[in-house]
């Protein structure tokens, strides 16, 4: 922290910025999502003691910067290429941990084929998938996750599926492949659902530990800057109309 | 004394307004004071009524606060 303040006597220290996380601030927007869930998967290589020998990949999008924010090695992937980077890395070094943090734009739109393939084949990596269902990098376009009727900068007047298509559910996509051992779809939109997403995160990578094989995480994310929402409006339209189109729980777990 | 204490990072802080929302015992709120970045931060407008829970520091995303608890052992001995 970079605040001192005297804790009287008798306290104990009941929550604490993860080990795991640099000094460095995020650099979200206020409110995003984005920021509960890089922490959460700080909170999980504490727990799981992994820290030293993991190594994440960064996507193209809002988390570019997860470099900055954890104390672990990272590459920063081209956009959409991360399960592909993650596979050659966790192959040369099945003794690291691997582990990808991509958005919707980066995994489901420009990265579908490497992701698709890499869980057909089952490899042995953790996959975080932030679904905000939209590009916020680049400005609030859509995105293949968009709801129908919402608007974005290139839908202006609402997604038109008979036009646009409809929203792309990966996770439902993968739940029907071999390949993968644990696909789930979780919230942060409140301390519950918070809570179930660590308990989510933290077995996606226990199954890499155990040599499991393909697990991923579906996170729903916001993005009030360009959703245009405050951040509590922002996660109460997660909680009322994303949720519907795309169901929380587990899609496939081999045990 | 109260069960919780919460210390916010002044300078993390983005101002949301999440812990404030999510806060069961609405002990959180924006204080006058803003900070490096222009944002105006929080701080525990009734410390008195903390818990100690760290709900509010759960959904933070910018990891901004921290959440100290009174020891239960101290707490048995009174
Ligand atoms: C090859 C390539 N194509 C397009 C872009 C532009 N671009 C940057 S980020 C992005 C999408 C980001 O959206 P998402 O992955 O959902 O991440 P978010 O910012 O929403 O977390 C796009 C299309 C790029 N950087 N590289
Ligand atoms: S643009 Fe959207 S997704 Fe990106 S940091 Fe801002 S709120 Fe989050
Ligand atoms: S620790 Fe619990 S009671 Fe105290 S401010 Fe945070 S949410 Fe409120
Ligand atoms: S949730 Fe965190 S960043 Fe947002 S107002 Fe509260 S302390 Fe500040
Ligand atoms: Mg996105």
């Amino acid at each position: 922290m970079s605040v001192e303040v005297a804790i009287p006597e008798g306290y104990v220290r009941a929550f604490a910025k993860p080990a795991a996380l640099s000094d460095a601030k995020f650099t979200y927007c206020p409110g995003c999502h984005h920021g509960i869930i890089t922490r959460l998967v700080a909170e999980v290589l504490d727990e799981l003691g992994i820290l030293e020998r993991t190594v994440g990949i960064a996507p193209v999008g809002c988390a570019v910067f997860l470099d900055r924010f954890f104390h672990c090695d990272f590459v920063q992937a081209a956009h959409g290429r991360a399960c592909a980077v993650a596979t050659g890395i966790k192959r040369a070094r099945p003794d690291l941990v691997v582990f990808t943090y991509q958005g919707d734009g980066d995994l489901a739109a420009i990265g579908t084929a490497e992701t698709v393939h890499a869980a057909n084949r089952g490899e042995n990596i953790t996959v975080i998938f932030v679904n905000n269902g939209i590009y916020g990098m680049t400005g609030g376009e859509m995105a293949p996750t968009t709801l129908p009727g919402q608007r974005t900068v290139t839908t202006p007047t609402g997604r038109e599926p008979r036009l646009h298509g409809y929203p792309l559910k990966i996770s439902e996509m993968l739940a029907q492949l071999d390949g993968p051992a644990y696909i789930s779809r979780q919230a942060v939109f409140d301390y519950s659902h918070v809570v179930k997403a660590k308990r989510a995160v933290l077995k996606a990578f226990r199954n890499q530990l155990e040599g499991k094989g393909f697990s991923l995480v579906e996170i729903l994310s916001t993005c009030p800057t360009n959703w245009r929402m405050s951040p509590t409006e922002a996660g109460r339209w997660v909680a009322e109309r994303v949720t519907e189109v795309f169901p929380l729980g587990d899609l496939k777990d081999v045990g | 004394m109260p069960k919780g204490i919460v210390v916010v990072d002044k300078e993390r802080c983005k101002g949301c307004g999440l812990c404030v929302e999510a806060c069961p015992f609405k002990v959180l709120d924006f204080s006058s004071e803003y900070n490096s970045s222009g944002y105006q931060v929080t701080y525990m407008a009734h410390p008195e009524k903390c818990t100690g829970c760290a709900v509010c520091a759960n959904v933070c995303p910018d990891v901004a606060l921290e959440v100290y608890r009174e020891e239960r052992s101290v707490k048995g001995a009174t």
